[in-house]
């Protein structure tokens, strides 16, 4: 028999236990925030690829022909679509993830579950769209007949996702709580994920940034080493231990962050969403 | 045999804050972040030191007034919001229906419905799947299981909502005024499914206004008033004291008479009560009754109406009236303060307390409004000089000009 204790909220102790006993919980929630997304669509799942390959299309012709933004050796099309994978996980997680408290709140004030499932399960949703594109992307590799080494790749996309899981996950549930609060991050979301997107190296190369005091600023964002551990992936290349480093450090900085803050305001949610 | 759930001093604190002066720009509201709070702050107890303990297999009607705790309690208990201070011993699982049909999505199917619903209810995938068919049969839904649920009538999302529910298997059972929707049909088979579920010896918590629903179902009960616990015994028992609580209400009257502040209601500033010509809000059946209405208003108000709902304990109407209703037109007054006296000859009420909503329009549209604005008692007599009373339990009012022949 379970025999638990309801007791004032106190601490910052993260259950993770509890986590596993409602994982089933998570995946429901997943699998209805996908569900939900393309409902009622004529193309269906094929929107989550058409979005980043029409964004790829965009940047290519504007960024790699009119501007001729450098590419590290890579066709542009290539190489901006592997930052934008990355990126719109990133994206579209923290964005969701955001305001997945507020918009929950109906469920959260009626039921009790461990409230991190929320955030966590709308990043969930932004990785199944990463993987459909994981597929054009297979496509466009051999489409442009660049020579791999497939198991590299493998082991530097699949680092990248982590860093960028974390990262994400930290976010989105700082700023979920948050938003309980004040909803002025409802409209700080949109304009902060617009910013980050031109600090974070997606349309240009890292090494494309001369100052050497600005490239050690835009490496403190892991989306920056997100994006470029893939690239040396694509490359063949070992990717910069400095880089992995620091942006590792930062992704595990905003993970701790956005949780503290997250349990520390989690026992009002129900009172203030 | 230790209980099933302990309470042990838990109190709910919110902070109501009084604002001291009102920003008037966002300028003062920025400066404020930098100067000291205009605001004072204030706790206020929505549970103060609530303890007792239930067994397995115990049914507990929640009683009390709206505003008294009761949703807070479950809500503490089904760790929604946490305690301010003491705590819960829990032992076992525990489900709750603070409404049915959480989590529903409207552009899901309805059997896409059923998994997520019961997910978040705490089901698992496995238990779903194997009690699926029953939920299906229950519901009544069974041709539009692949229809999104936005095409559902009202009455279908509910009979979905409840099958689910219904099939919860939990140790403890925490339900909030599910029967306040649905029909009277529907009613009935969620009121059955409750006893089914409280025979198979599962503890249930139960908050509802229908006296009759909680008498029914719940062995045992709680009474709550302004958070605090007032008692706890068998729910006869309870039901007793309540009453004798809610007529010592918030409306009570002093000398037959209350004054509404200006938090209370915008133009009715007071009325006096008269029973059997006495002030005071106690009347005989079959008495008169009196009320004198102050108005105050800023503006003249030419054609003044004036409605009274009576409300039985269950908070159903029973009486509604207005002077338009009957055909009088309250003459033209000239003055923006003036009474209003209703009289009621020969009440036909039952015995019992009833609560009186107030209401105030012009003709075209309501001006103010007092829901629950005071309370009368009716006492009961020997009417009909017979020695015996209408049944209370078929009545709410009696006749009082009836004749009977034989031929």
């Amino acid at each position: 028999m379970t025999e638990y204790i309801i007791r004032p909220a106190k601490g910052l102790k993260l259950d993770f236990s509890e986590l596993w006993e409602f994982r089933e919980l998570i995946f429901i929630f997943t699998w209805r925030d996908i569900k939900v997304k393309y409902k009622q669509t004529f193309l269906g799942f094929a929107w989550a690829v058409l979005q980043p390959l029409l964004m790829m299309g965009i940047f290519a012709v504007f960024f790699g022909r009119v501007l001729n933004v450098p590419s590290d050796g890579l066709p542009y099309p290539l190489f901006s679509f592997a930052g934008l994978m990355f990126w719109n996980i990133f994206a579209t997680g923290v964005s969701q993830a955001g305001n997945s408290m507020v918009s929950n709140a109906g469920i959260i004030k009626k039921i009790y579950f461990p409230r991190l499932i929320i955030p966590l399960s709308s990043i969930l949703s932004a990785v199944f769209d990463f993987l459909m594109t994981l597929l054009i992307y297979a496509a466009l590799i051999i489409y442009y007949g660049i020579s791999i080494n497939i198991f590299f790749l493998g082991i530097c996309f699949l680092f990248s996702l982590v860093l960028t899981i974390i990262t994400t996950f930290g976010l989105g549930s700082l700023i979920a709580a948050l938003n309980v609060k004040y909803r002025d991050f409802r409209y700080i979301i949109p304009f902060m994920i617009q910013v980050l997107l031109f600090v974070t190296p997606v349309i240009y190369p890292l090494s494309m940034v001369e100052k050497p005091w600005l490239k050690y600023i835009l490496q403190l964002n892991p989306m920056a080493g997100a994006v470029s551990v893939a690239r040396a992936g694509l490359l063949g290349k070992m990717p910069d231990p400095g880089i992995i480093g620091i942006s590792s450090l930062m992704a595990l900085i905003l993970l701790i962050g956005g949780i503290i803050v997250f349990r520390k305001t989690e026992s009002t949610f129900a009172d203030l969403a | 045999m230790k209980p099933i759930i302990e309470f042990h001093n838990i109190c709910k604190t919110y902070q109501i804050g009084h604002e001291l002066k009102a920003y008037s720009t966002f300028r003062d509201s920025l400066t404020s972040l930098f100067r000291r709070s205009t605001t004072t702050k204030e706790d206020f107890y929505a549970l103060k030191d609530i303890s007792f303990e239930l067994n397995e297999g115990d049914t507990l009607g929640i009683i009390g007034k709206n505003g008294a705790g009761k949703s807070t309690l479950l809500k503490v208990l089904s760790r929604i919001t946490s305690p301010s201070s003491g705590h819960i011993i829990a032992r076992g699982r525990m489900a709750s229906l603070l409404e049915v049909g959480t989590g529903f999505h409207p552009e899901l199917t309805g059997s896409e419905n059923i998994f997520l619903n019961g997910s978040i209810l705490g089901l698992k995938r496995t238990e779903i799947k194997s009690k699926f068919e029953e939920i299906v049969d229950f519901s009544g839904v069974k041709n539009f299981l692949d229809t999104p649920l936005k095409h559902y009538s009202s009455g279908m999302q509910l009979r979905l909502a409840f099958a689910v529910a219904a099939h919860l298997e939990p140790e403890i059972l925490i339900i909030d005024e599910v029967l306040a929707v649905g029909d009277a049909e529907f009613q009935r088979k969620c009121l059955g499914k409750m006893n089914e579920v409280s025979r198979s010896g599962r503890t249930i918590l139960f908050v509802s206004h229908n006296m009759a629903a909680i008498e029914s179902l719940c062995t045992k009960s709680i009474v709550l008033s302004g958070g605090q616990l007032k008692g706890m015994g068998t729910t006869s028992e309870m039901i007793n004291l309540y009453l004798n609580e809610y007529s010592k209400g918030s409306g009570s009257l002093l000398n037959g008479k209350l004054e509404f502040s200006e938090n209370d209601s915008l133009l009715i500033r007071s009325v006096e009560v008269n029973g059997d010509g006495i002030k005071g809000s106690v009347v005989c059946m079959g008495g008169d009754l009196q009320f004198r209405v102050n108005v105050a208003s800023s503006e003249i108000i030419h054609q003044p109406v004036l409605g009274l709902v009576f409300r039985n304990m269950q908070e159903v109407a029973v009486l509604g009236i207005n002077n338009r209703h009957y055909g009088i037109e309250l003459s033209k007054t000239n003055s923006s303060n003036f009474d209003i006296t209703f009289e009621m000859k020969n009440t036909a009420l039952m015995p019992g307390i009833y609560s009186i909503d107030l209401f105030l329009g012009d003709g075209a549209a309501d001006l103010d409004s007092i829901p629950g604005a005071f309370t009368i008692e009716v006492e009961s007599r020997d009417i009909m000089g017979s020695g015996l009373m209408p049944s209370e339990k078929l009545n709410t009012f009696f006749h009082n000009s009836c004749d009977w022949r034989i031929s």
